[in-house]
């Protein structure tokens, strides 16, 4: 349920962004999450979507991107992709994966109206 | 080329109007890359009238455009500055702050108890002091309190996991704040009890030198597959009510190999809060070397070859 106060956070900085930028509503919103953000996209889009009304979200278009997560492995060496902690190195099989990446979660850009 | 008139000003996207406003703005992360244009376009330096620099490249009245704004902007960049803040803070109090998390029942307030009466013993002239999360009650915080250690009990209402701001607020209450300020610094430490919560938690930075991952043996040896994300973000797992082992079906060994499966660097203790079993050990980890936390030895290096070899291979601490 942390995807609630993700989502008021969200909604935060893009009602400062109006105010710096000078924009009056938002049509499109793009976020990047990664694979180890701890996000559930789901509960994360749909506390979104329940608290647009009222906001310049308001009727707004999300686009959520995952990125995956990467690691490198702390027996052979290899920097690879993964999707969650609980994966094996796909080179040498070992759950010596130590997560270097894929934590991120960021609003990309905006598309805005200024009436 | 302009779609009105067929002229060529405006054309090239480099020579968007603003975009040297654009570096000299004291914007710190949206940078805005089209200037809006309706209905009369923000001049510019030159006095410039950019009316065909929107998405749609043309104006028309009574028609709005749309622009594109570039936020790159980190959603917990927030919680990460007042982290740093907190953990600046700390270090120059002189204060070790750690972390702990788990689920309801965990036995954490207990562990802390233990702890503090344990830390009175080893290390008498020690500071302590606890921050308190929970969703409602201070029953916690009168729990430690009772042991002579100050603490804050943070409400968090129906928030899920404590963040750097509510610590932040909270350590300032602290004596062991007003005492750094009137001269009477040294080494302390300050617990900080996570709301009870395998899950949200794990992504709140509160300026902590270590998560500390509490886990008691009445809750199943699985947990660190089931909720992997806040055992990959714990320095230190701690299989908590030992004490109990005897009458349930927890195999610790697999359990550890469990937690190093998903973060192969975690430190392992076990203990009991109510029999005393490990708090010795559990102290050895917070106060090596005089409780100068940066003097603590990192956790082994992980050894090649299977889990079990591992967890024979590195720090499991048994009482």
């Amino acid at each position: 349920m942390h995807e609630v106060s993700m989502a008021a956070g969200i909604l935060r900085m893009i009602e400062e962004a109006a105010e710096r930028e000078r924009f009056q509503r938002v049509s499109n919103m793009r976020l990047e999450i990664g694979a180890l953000a701890g996000v559930e996209l789901q509960a994360l889009s749909f506390a979104l979507t329940a608290m647009m009304p009222g906001t310049c979200m308001e009727g707004s278009e999300l686009a959520i991107d995952e990125i995956p997560g990467t690691a490198r492995c702390l027996h052979c060496a290899a920097s690879v992709e993964i999707k969650s902690h609980l994966e094996p190195c796909p080179c040498c099989g070992s759950y010596t994966l130590q997560a270097t990446g894929g934590s991120e979660v960021r609003i990309v850009d905006l598309v805005v109206f200024d009436d | 080329m302009c779609v009105i008139c067929g002229c060529h000003a405006g054309s090239n996207p480099e020579s968007t109007p603003d975009s040297n406003a654009d570096s000299n703005s004291q914007r710190t992360d949206a940078r805005k890359t089209r200037s809006g244009a309706s209905p009369i376009p923000a001049e510019t330096g030159g006095g410039d009238l950019p009316y065909g620099v929107g998405g749609a490249r043309l104006s028309v009245p009574g028609i709005s455009q749309a622009r594109a704004i570039h936020m790159e902007a980190d959603v917990l960049g927030k919680n990460k500055r007042l982290a740093s803040r907190n953990r600046a803070h700390f270090a120059a109090h002189g204060v070790s702050a750690f972390n702990l998390v788990s689920s309801p029942g965990s036995g954490k307030t207990t562990l802390l108890c233990a702890s503090i009466n344990a830390l009175k013993i080893r290390r008498p002239g020690l500071s302590v002091a606890v921050i308190e999360g929970d969703q409602q009650t201070s029953v916690d915080a009168e729990r430690i309190r009772a042991t002579g250690a100050p603490a804050i009990q943070v409400n968090t209402g129906r928030g899920c996991h404590l963040d750097a701001q509510m610590v932040g607020d909270a350590f300032a209450r602290l004596d062991l704040h007003a005492r750094a300020h009137h001269g009477h610094g040294g080494d302390a430490l300050l617990f900080i009890e996570n709301v009870g919560n395998l899950v949200c938690p794990a992504l709140w930075d509160l300026g902590e030198a270590a998560k500390v991952v509490v886990l008691s043996v009445t809750e199943g040896e699985d947990k660190p597959l089931k909720y992997p994300d806040m055992f990959a973000a714990a320095t230190l797992m701690m299989i908590n009510k030992i004490d109990l082992l005897p009458y349930v079906s927890f195999d610790v060994s697999r359990c550890i190999g469990y937690a190093r499966q998903v973060n192969p660097g975690i430190e392992v203790l076990l203990v009991s809060a109510t029999t005393g079993d490990g708090i010795e050990r559990w102290l050895d980890w917070l106060l090596p070397q005089h409780g100068d936390l940066d003097r603590r030895p990192a956790a082994e290096p992980v050894g090649h070859g299977t889990a079990a070899q591992r967890i024979m291979a590195s720090t499991v601490v048994t009482p």
